[in-house]
């Protein structure tokens, strides 16, 4: 077994490896488009404000401020980018189509195909392509069959579609008196090989029959990327209509819900047990086993058995968030109150505090910024588990919203879903972190 | 009048691998009320042990501790403590470090305000009352310190290094403020310090402590404290006398230093 295992994990490591070097240019693209715009940014700095004071010479800034505050102008300029990106190969009309990368073809197109028979008499006949856009219906334009023995042919294709095409069906002479397709567009063929025409490639099937691709272009098909203005008109159809029965609001609405409902629960009970863990060895050591045990299980992993126990519906849901929430709080919670500085609490005690008194106006207060921490981690492995949980079993909640919509292949769901639960999973930091500055000021200050 | 009596305090330090360390071998010692006494001698001597004992914080393996004649058993507002740094509630404003111990006692908010607002007067920091302590500086930070003490009224003041963490200009002041207090106040007080010149300009009393065990070494009665008071320590410190006793005090912990290191070499 074990020598096997070991060759398929090395092949699947090479086939990484493999993967990786292929994106290596487009990385070392990304790298340099960086650069670029740093050092366009730099020449417009000097443009606009030509200074020279110790700052305007430091180029790499170790440990001061600048080394820890990011430039607004590259987070906008990498966003703008992101989307700029997505618009060339999506041929978004957020766009002007010469930015566009080269599109699928669209329209008609022709070649020829020349055929030779056994006793060597040969014949061109006329192709005609129709390739519509997928979202129409078409139907194979009429042609004249023109003369000789071949006759003119025509099909319709769909976008980034090909097909294969019977032309000897309507000749004269075709396959099965052994006739054989000899040339295309002039150039000799044999089964095998790819013709390049001037809508896209004709190559002949080992049984010498054309097989017409129109060029695809390098623009993504919307069932692979769909284009941002596509993404937000599925957004703005669902926010009014919804979506499986439920609009957009009552989807996102009951994620947070259950991400509210089970981390309060989970900082209710769990910032009492931190405390009594800090606070008494008999707690800590009747704990420690389960805290340190269940911390390192991720609470993915109980989904397969809070659903056996407890079903799909909103209290296995809940209670998988409380357990999520309950060890990180706990956790949180107990270092704070560990981790008060010995001489602050001795301090309390020769100014008179009581244990009660130190308790409430040393212990608690010192531990909050620690469980403020713990907080938001919290709350972002709780939003990220309420997700994975909707995707395996749910009837609402935005996990549910992006599975449904990926069975059906509808990627702009996905791809709405996806920024909305990362814009609400930000936005649950950014009000986590406001509070913290809000409420423990003094945090990292001791 | 109570006096602070050390008597024959040994204090032992079991260590988690087995063997113990002897941080104090009966030291005897007793300061009457409204002495001043510096505290210097080299690295792990033992003298924060010590300090930890008067306050409370340990309870030594022998001897005891009387303050008057109650015997000290644990920590007491009537024994307020000075830490180098880091004891302070970084979540309160100055106002509210000032009156903790005031608001522990449940004293009423009109006589607590008064105290407060006198204490921080006296350290001059009157215009910080309402800003967190974190926006102060290192130097201010102690003078809440040395106020926050100072408002619960204790007989006894035991700082440690309390001036250790600041610049020489800030030390100076602060030194001078000590001695204010000092004669102001009427209490006791016992400051451990690594720097000579502080040890000298600032105790009435001096000891000198060596390692191994922790012992008393030597004691000094000087009268450079005296002279300090609400005069420039500078000119104290021109003093023929201390510039002697500098040297004697100096030569004196450098020996005992050379020792550890020898000892730590074999
Ligand atoms: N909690 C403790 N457990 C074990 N040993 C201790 C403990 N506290 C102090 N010691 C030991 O007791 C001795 C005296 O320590 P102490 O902190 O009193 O020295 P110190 O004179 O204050 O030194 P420093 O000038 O460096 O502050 C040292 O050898 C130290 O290792
Ligand atoms: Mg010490």
């Amino acid at each position: 077994m074990t020598p096997f295992l070991i060759a398929d994990l090395w092949g699947e490591l090479l086939a990484v490896l493999t993967t990786l070097f292929f994106a290596l240019p487009y990385i070392a693209g990304y790298i340099a488009i960086i650069l670029l715009t740093l050092l366009i940014w730099t020449g417009v700095k000097k443009v606009l404000r030509p200074v020279h004071d110790y700052t305007s010479l430091k180029t790499v800034t170790f440990g001061d401020e600048s080394a820890v505050v990011s430039n607004s102008v590259a987070s906008v300029v990498s966003v703008v980018l992101i989307f700029v990106f997505w618009a060339v190969f999506t041929g978004s009309s957020l766009l002007p189509s010469f930015l566009h990368a080269p599109g699928a073809f669209t329209g008609t197109g022709t070649f020829t195909y020349t055929v030779t028979t056994p006793d060597g008499r040969s014949d061109d006949a006329e192709v005609t392509v129709l390739v519509y856009p997928r979202d129409e219906e078409a139907d194979a334009p009429d042609v004249d069959p023109g003369d000789g023995f071949a006759k003119n042919d025509s099909i319709a294709i769909a976008e980034y579609r090909s097909d294969l095409l019977r032309v000897d069906q309507n000749d004269e002479i075709g396959r099965d008196e052994d006739a054989v397709i000899t040339a295309i567009n002039g150039q000799e063929v044999a089964p095998g090989d790819t013709v390049r025409v001037d809508f896209g490639t004709v190559s002949l099937s080992g049984r010498g029959t054309p097989n017409i691709s129109p060029s695809t272009g390098m623009q993504m098909e919307p069932i692979w990327l769909p284009s941002p203005e596509g993404v937000w008109s599925r957004l703005t159809e669902i926010a009014t209509s919804g979506y499986r029965n439920s609009t957009l609001w009552e989807h996102l609405g009951y994620s947070l819900f259950r991400v509210i409902v089970g981390f309060t629960l989970g900082a209710l009970v769990g910032i009492p047990l931190g405390y009594a863990m800090g606070l008494s060895d008999w707690f800590r050591g009747w704990f420690d086993p389960i805290v340190e045990f269940m911390r390192p299980v991720p609470p993915l992993a109980l989904i397969p058995l809070v659903i056996i126990w407890a079903g799909i519906g909103e209290v296995g849901k809940i209670i998988l968030l409380f357990l999520a929430a309950l060890w990180i709080m706990a956790i949180g919670a107990r270092s704070g109150v560990s981790g008060v500085k010995i001489s602050k609490v001795h301090a309390a005690y020769s100014l008179g505090a009581s244990k009660f008194q130190i308790l409430r106006h040393v212990i608690i207060p010192n531990s909050l910024p620690e469980i403020f921490t713990a907080a938001r981690v919290a709350m972002g492995v709780c939003w990220g588990t309420v997700v994975a949980a909707e995707l395996v079993a749910a009837e609402k909640g935005a996990g549910m919203m992006i599975m449904v919509a990926s069975k059906f292949q509808s990627t702009d769901i996905v791809i709405m879903g996806i920024i909305l639960i990362g814009i609400i999973g930000f936005g649950i930091d950014m009000l986590m972190r406001a509070a913290e500055r809000f409420l423990v000021p003094w945090k990292g200050k001791g | 009048m109570s006096n602070l009596v050390i008597d024959d305090v040994s204090m032992r330090f079991d260590l988690p691998g087995g063997g113990a360390v002897q941080a104090l071998k009966n030291v005897s010692l007793t300061l009457k009320q409204g002495e001043l006494m510096s505290v210097l001698g080299p690295s792990g001597c033992g003298k924060t042990t010590l300090l930890n004992i008067l306050a409370g914080f340990l309870a030594p393996t022998e001897g005891k501790i009387k303050l008057g004649d109650k015997r000290v058993t644990g920590p007491s507002p009537e024994r307020g403590m000075v830490f180098q740094q880091g004891a302070l509630f970084e979540w309160m404003s100055v106002r509210d470090n000032v009156g903790f111990g005031p608001s522990m006692k449940g004293m009423a908010q009109k006589q607590k305000r008064e105290i407060v607002d006198h204490l921080l007067d006296v350290v001059g920091l009157s215009q910080f009352k309402e800003k967190a302590v974190y926006e102060l500086s290192g130097g201010m930070q102690q003078r809440v310190a040395l106020a926050r003490c100072l408002a619960n009224e204790p007989e006894v003041i035991l700082m440690d290094e309390p001036l250790g963490a600041l610049d020489a200009l800030t030390r100076e002041k602060m030194q001078g403020l000590v001695l204010k207090l000092w004669k102001e106040t009427g209490k006791t007080v016992i400051l451990i310090t690594h720097s000579v010149e502080e040890a000298l300009l600032l105790g009435e009393r001096l000891i000198v402590m060596a390692p191994r065990p922790g012992r008393i070494h030597r004691e000094y009665n000087l009268p450079f404290a005296d002279m300090g008071v609400g005069r420039d320590l500078r000119e104290v410190k021109k003093h023929e006398d201390f510039g002697k006793r500098r040297e004697e005090i100096l030569s004196m912990i450098w020996e005992m230093e050379e020792e550890i290191m020898g000892g730590a070499e074999q």
